[in-house]
């Protein structure tokens, strides 16, 4: 078994294909775990696991503690509000702080572009990004790549639309560098305020109209619209959004047949997923959850389960 | 006390010449400008400066500085800001009222001034603020900040929104003989952004600036400087989109100047490979295309000034998250340097490159200097343009050293800086 060679894991766009085919593979090797009675493995015996949220998450940040916790390492949670963060600490005396008391891995999001670089730069603790900014997620691209290969047993070549705010969504930006390092063929659509200028040298393509964007794409992934960036004027109503944008089965017809629909929740029924479609056979938003973890797991055992001597199984 | 300058090469930025001129200096002026190799044993010099294989120019005059006091002297004050000032070959600032208080009346205006004597460094010409408090609502005192010693108004940083009070400002201005100077940005456009917008914003994930958000403030200003008749002086240009409207607008005659700032002629947005805060500057860094822009407008003459908006922070401002990162970088020790570039690009020649950076502030901001001439003030500054060197951060003057260029190989070096007769700075060997 071989292992990540970096001690952090902050990007899609630095990491390779080899790296990123290891991730899905150790991931597929580990999902069985979550299936079985007793659900945890002595692995990251030891470890210790500290997730840093300064951004509000339930799905993430659950995903990585059941994890790391299947793997027996020990974790601790840390919100910016229960932190020294309200007594006026700075972001590097806090996180020096945590890394005096030696943890393995510092998982952190952060609304701030960046701030996993920063911090993997300053700390001998592996730093996991979380999401930070309007940057990157790279575990929520990976999770997505897991269930794009478990259901079309590929990602090479196939067609896949990401339908959204592009220009806000860490979640697009990692699956587009991951989905076409791994050679799929990757377009975007939105209305215009939601595309960030020059997103083509990314290597993808733009199309706005949702029917002609979804036409005979494979994979079809939705993105949460953020409420709390309507007051940046990137859109009317949530009512207009919906019906120029929203996907609905109609709209779906245009796609593959086979296609599948994925979203990294939470969804806003009725506004970019129509209530039917999200229950529909081809959605595949709950085995993304599931698949989550499998990776979590797998990340948090290729930084770290190289410095344990315990079997996996 | 007589001073004597030899064997140099004079760089006369307002005649545009080169030549081998010795230098005569007594009571702070410059008494005689002789050849070399001329009968100078006939005066008896009390103190001889040898200036063989350098360049003996004007004080350099830097028209757009931050020098942080009062409020902010952990990052620089008006000793350390002067002390780099004349480290850099400048002999002459101008400050910019982002102070805190701001300087908008006469107690800070007076303040500064008082600072600046008490250094005895570099000479300061205090910028005040437009409206009290750069809120930009209502103008300051222009009168009595001018008595006191103010030489122009701007609330750089904070753009005078309304475009009543800025032509109200004008107007006023130009009546009590001040400067104005915009810092040209929509800041609603430039909403939450951190660096240019466009193919490295997208590529690493952080939000844009476009250039539209300074070229629309651009077009207000020239607008309203053809509406009032008052001289108005764009600061830190940095798109092509700027370059371009400055020029139609000088084409129509219409008293605007502009300056840009080294690291836009220098750098592009290409540099941003990381998420190095060093780089964080406003505006941003632009495209290689506004890079080609800015120069062609330095050459052309579109561009008169090169100032540094030497903007000093501390790590706490600097060792941060990008977003959190204040916008700035020091500059006035590398604006020698990197003006030399240019000339040995071949984009200006030697006086052209001075003259950006001496006597055209001066005319500009209604001050002396920028000259070398019988009977001006002896400020001036001896350079190296051939030593090679790496800028290193224990080699800053400035108490700030958040500079992108260190780590950098630099060529040309100030080595010698005369304010008023006295040697203010003369580099250790």
């Amino acid at each position: 078994m071989s292992y990540l060679a970096c001690k952090d894991l902050i990007s899609m766009a630095q990491l390779s294909v080899d790296d990123i085919q290891l991730i899905l593979d150790t991931a597929e090797s580990l999902k069985d775990i979550s299936e079985r009675d007793i659900k945890k493995v002595p692995t990251l015996r030891g470890k210790t696991v500290v997730n840093f949220f300064y951004e509000p998450s339930t799905r993430t940040r659950m995903s990585f503690e059941i994890a790391a916790k299947r793997l027996s390492a020990d974790t601790f949670n840390l919100t910016a509000s229960s932190s020294s963060i309200v007594k006026g600490e700075t972001l590097t005396d806090t996180i020096h702080n945590i890394q005096a008391m030696h943890p393995d891995i510092i998982v952190i999001r952060h609304p701030s572009t960046g701030t996993p670089h920063l911090l993997a730069s300053q700390v001998s603790a592996g730093i996991v990004n979380a999401g930070d900014g309007i940057n990157e997620h790279p575990t929520q691209a990976l999770l997505d790549m897991l269930t794009i290969k478990e259901k079309k047993g590929r990602i090479n070549g196939l067609k896949i639309v990401i339908v959204g705010d592009i220009a806000h969504s860490r979640v697009a930006r990692s699956n587009i560098f991951g989905l076409t390092k791994l050679g799929a063929d990757v377009t975007v659509s939105g209305p215009p305020t939601m595309i960030p200028v020059k997103i083509e040298d990314l290597g993808v393509k733009v199309v706005f109209d949702p029917r002609k964007a979804v036409k005979d794409k494979d994979v079809i992934m939705l993105l949460r619209i953020q409420l709390e960036r309507q007051n940046k004027f990137l859109l009317s109503t949530l009512r207009e959004y919906s019906s120029f944008f929203g996907m609905t089965e109609e709209i779906i017809q245009y796609a593959k047949q086979d296609a599948i629909v994925m979203h990294p929740g939470p969804i806003n029924r009725g506004v970019e997923i129509n209530n039917s479609l999200a229950d529909a056979e081809s959605s595949v938003i709950l085995e993304q959850v599931t698949n989550g973890v499998a990776i979590r797991m797998a990340v948090l055992y290729l930084l770290i389960g190289g410095q344990t001597s315990d079997n996996m199984h | 006390m007589i001073i004597c300058i030899k064997n140099g090469i004079l760089v006369d930025p307002v005649r545009r010449s080169l030549e081998h001129l010795d230098l005569l200096i007594e009571h702070g002026k410059i008494i005689d400008i002789v050849p070399s190799l001329a009968s100078l044993e006939a005066v008896s010099c009390d103190q001889t400066i040898d200036a063989s294989g350098k360049f003996v120019i004007p004080g350099l005059i830097d028209m757009h500085v931050h020098l942080r006091e009062p409020g902010y002297e952990y990052k620089e004050t008006v000793a350390s800001g002067t002390m780099a000032a004349v480290a850099g070959g400048f002999s002459a600032v101008a400050c910019m009222p982002n102070t805190l208080p701001p300087n908008d009346c006469r107690a800070v205006t007076e303040f500064i001034l008082r600072q600046a004597e008490r250094a005895g460094r570099a000479r300061v010409y205090p910028i005040a603020a437009i409206t009290v408090g750069q809120k930009g609502k209502s103008l300051t005192e222009f009168g009595d900040l001018k008595n006191a010693g103010a030489v122009g108004v701007s609330d750089d940083g904070f753009p005078v929104t309304n475009s009543e009070i800025m032509r109200r400002a004008m107007e006023y201005a130009n009546y009590h003989g001040l400067a104005v100077i915009s810092h040209s940005e929509d800041l609603a456009l430039s909403s939450n952004g951190v660096i240019h917008e466009g193919q490295v914003s997208t590529r690493i994930g952080l939000p844009g600036i476009p250039s539209a958000s300074e070229e629309i403030m651009v077009f207000r200003e020239i607008a309203l400087s053809r509406l009032t008749g008052c001289p108005v002086h764009i600061a830190h240009v940095s798109t092509a989109g700027s370059v371009e409207l400055i020029r139609r607008a000088k084409d129509d005659g219409l008293p605007v100047t502009a300056e840009t700032a080294p690291h836009y002629f220098t750098l592009d947005h290409s540099a941003l490979t990381g998420y190095d805060t060093s780089f964080k500057v406003k505006p941003p860094l632009r495209t290689k295309e506004d890079v080609i822009a800015v120069k062609q407008g330095l050459s052309e003459g579109v561009i008169d000034v090169i100032a540094t908006d030497h903007a000093p922070h501390s790590p706490m401002e600097k060792d941060v998250t990008f977003d959190e990162a204040e916008f700035g970088m020091i500059g006035l020790e590398t604006a020698l340097p990197l003006t030399l570039n240019l000339v040995r690009e071949g984009i200006l020649d030697l006086p052209d490159a001075i003259a950006k950076l001496s006597c055209n502030p001066a005319s500009i901001l209604h001050v002396s200097g920028g000259c070398l001439q019988k009977g001006s003030d002896a400020d001036l500054a001896i350079i190296d343009t051939d030593c090679v060197y790496k800028l290193l951060p224990e080699d800053i003057v400035s108490k700030s050293k958040n500079s992108p260029f260190v780590g950098r190989i630099l060529k040309g070096r100030n080595e010698l800086t005369m304010v008023g007769g006295n040697i203010v700075f003369e580099r250790k060997t």
